[in-house]
């Protein structure tokens, strides 16, 4: 599903942070944006959601506005994956994926077998089905990530939104979730992530979207749009970006070199 | 998988089969108990014959059984204990299920049923109305509204602020609760210190000794009313728990939801308080008695908080009316309960997350 923000103006109150913002994502494509903390990331996002309303522009999902969408509708559409923090109730894992269901049923209906059985098939492909009966304080950051990911997915929505969906796991971790990620754009899925690792973008994304003071400062495959100089202006340090080989190929990745000069 | 799947909901099935059970139990058991001795035989032909008769009545018909039984453990039964351990009954389960449904809705495990000024709202009605020389029945009436009026008030008042809901209500809530209870302590300032004082120290201790029919069926139509959307909403408040972009990004309506929760919540807890005074402790400590036993789900959580907190205040009411010649105000006892109760479920929690 193609989604698109055209000339999207944002400001709370009297700080504006998005100006003239376009973006646009479609099926298959697995889209990195990356920028300094501050730059509006995380209200772009909440803007494709549907949460804010840009003041100036409009965001099309497969060509229509989200503004004539009900949240259920959104929903059917879009799924939100935010960074991992420990629960407040600890639901387990099935409960929690359980909960993705929710827009498909009515306002009085609870969950059946059927829609456990659901919720059984997308956690066994994600490889965490033996933890359906754990609590989600009792398993590690990567599994709780790929729980609220079983989540979005049995939500059958086709675009998925992570906010630093990497934030607070470990190396590891943050590989294995992000090589899950990566691997449904294949079967159609619109994928959006921010990042504050530029090589999360070399390695797992096809479309890197830069962002700085709220504007888009340069779009496009990351090998193209990901040069030196637009990575040293973005973080305001010195940036390096190698060919390494990677996996049997070569991969560009990113290191940081110091102080501007 | 399959056959984990089936134990681990057999499982569910008899815990709550053992809950019901232990709930009729303690119903039953609670007409046997007191000062005046009925035995199980015959406490069952008086409720049967009792059923029977007013069956008859509803068709001009005349049932009933042979009395086998002595007028007087009837009258005491049907018109004494009858209404109050109702009424138990269903403030119990009341105020378990709103403080099972506000701590889901403020994401907050520590909040009780008056989080929004339910309890002191009504306390203070009920202050005024004794102060106003009112009858029982007024009192009731002044303090359910004074009890609803509370709770607007903080609603509206977070409505208007502009920083996150959740906190704001809570807020909101603190400020209006301490708005009443200062009402109340100047009430009870120029209060008769002879007559109305005590009535009204003693109405806001919470106690079901002076509770009559009217009362009961007051609080059972309002309880019943309340809890009903609760329970048929119970797996949408689960998606309330979680962060407020993450409940609106599963196509949940959360003002919405909140608002009805909110409404329901603070109906039940209004009630129960207007007859019972207030009674503490209840709705903070059953929703998590429930949460070890049952999980955190609120498919399970509602109905097992509607069913224990039914019980476990009951069998409070029991010991307040047994215990001594006095009775001990229920707020007391709760608290005398609730507060070890607590205690143990924190540290058996702080055991349980070192393990």
């Amino acid at each position: 599903m193609k989604i698109e923000a055209k000339g999207v103006d944002f400001s709370y109150r009297e700080h504006p942070v998005l100006h003239g913002l376009d973006f646009a994502a479609d099926a298959g494509d697995v889209v990195a944006v990356l920028g300094p903390n501050g730059v509006g990331k995380s209200t772009l996002f909440r803007c494709l959601l549907g949460f804010l309303q840009p003041q100036k522009g409009e965001i099309l999902i497969g060509g229509r506005d989200i503004r004539t969408m009900t949240s259920v509708e959104t929903a059917r559409h879009i799924a939100y994956i935010p960074q991992t923090v420990s629960p407040v109730f600890n639901y387990t894992v099935q409960d929690t994926v359980l909960m993705g269901l929710t827009n498909q049923l009515g306002t009085f209906q609870s969950p059946k077998q059927k829609d456990v059985e659901k919720v059984l098939e997308v956690l066994e492909s994600l490889g965490i089905a033996h933890l359906r009966y754990r609590g989600c304080e009792q398993i590690s950051g990567g599994e709780r990530q790929l729980t609220l990911l079983a989540r979005a997915l049995v939500q059958d929505a086709e675009v998925l939104v992570m906010d630093e969906p990497t934030a607070n796991l470990d190396y590891g971790n943050s590989w294995r979730v992000m090589e899950r990620v990566a691997a449904l754009a294949g079967s159609g899925y619109t994928v959006i992530f921010s990042s504050h690792d530029p090589n999360q973008a070399f390695l797992h994304a096809n479309q890197v979207l830069v962002v700085k003071d709220g504007r888009v400062l340069a779009a496009g495959p990351p090998g193209e749009v990901l040069s030196e100089e637009v990575l040293s202006e973005l973080y305001n340090i010195r940036v390096l970006i190698r060919s390494v080989p990677y996996l049997g190929g070569e991969a560009l990745v990113s290191l940081p070199g110091g102080p501007l000069p | 998988m399959k056959r984990l799947e089936r134990s681990e909901e057999d499982n569910y099935k008899f815990k709550f089969i053992v809950l019901i059970v232990i709930f009729i139990a303690v119903f039953f058991g609670s007409f046997i108990l007191g000062r005046y001795a009925i035995g199980l035989v015959d406490l069952i032909k008086i409720l049967v014959n009792w059923f029977l008769v007013h069956i008859g009545d509803l068709f001009g018909q005349s049932f009933g059984l042979t009395q086998t039984w002595s007028s007087e453990a009837a009258t005491i039964a049907v018109n004494v204990r009858l209404p109050r351990v109702i009424a138990a009954g269903a403030i119990g389960a009341a105020l378990s299920t709103a403080g099972a449904s506000y701590q889901g809705m403020f994401r907050n495990p520590m909040v009780s049923p008056d989080i929004l000024g339910a309890s002191t709202g009504a306390g203070f009605g009920a202050a005024l109305g004794i102060f106003m020389g009112m009858h029982y029945v007024g009192i009731t009436v002044l303090s359910f509204c004074c009890g609803l009026l509370a709770v607007f008030l903080a609603y509206i008042v977070s409505r208007v602020s502009r920083i996150n809901t959740i906190l704001s209500m809570v807020l909101a809530g603190i400020m209006v609760s301490s708005l009443f209870s200062a009402g109340t302590s100047f009430i009870k300032l120029v209060a008769d210190t002879e007559n109305t004082l005590p009535a009204i120290t003693y109405w806001l201790m919470g106690s079901l000794s002076s509770i009559r029919g009217n009362d009961t069926l007051f609080v059972c139509i309002v309880v019943i009313a309340g809890i009903i959307p609760l329970f048929l909403l119970r797996w949408r408040i689960n998606i309330l728990t979680v962060s407020e972009d993450e409940a609106k990004s599963l196509g949940i309506n959360t003002g919405r939801l909140r608002f009805i929760v909110i409404i329901c919540a603070t109906l039940i807890t209004a009630a129960a308080v207007s007859v019972s005074g207030i009674i503490g402790w209840v709705g903070l400590v059953i929703p998590h008695f429930c949460r070890m036993i049952f999980g955190y789900d609120y498919r399970k959580l509602i109905p097992a908080s509607i069913l224990l907190g039914g019980a476990f205040l009951i069998a409070v009411d029991d010991l307040a009316r047994t215990v001594t010649t006095n009775e001990i105000p229920l707020g007391v006892l709760t608290a005398f309960v609730g507060a070890p109760l607590f205690i143990w479920l924190i540290l058996r929690g702080g055991a349980a997350r070192e393990n």
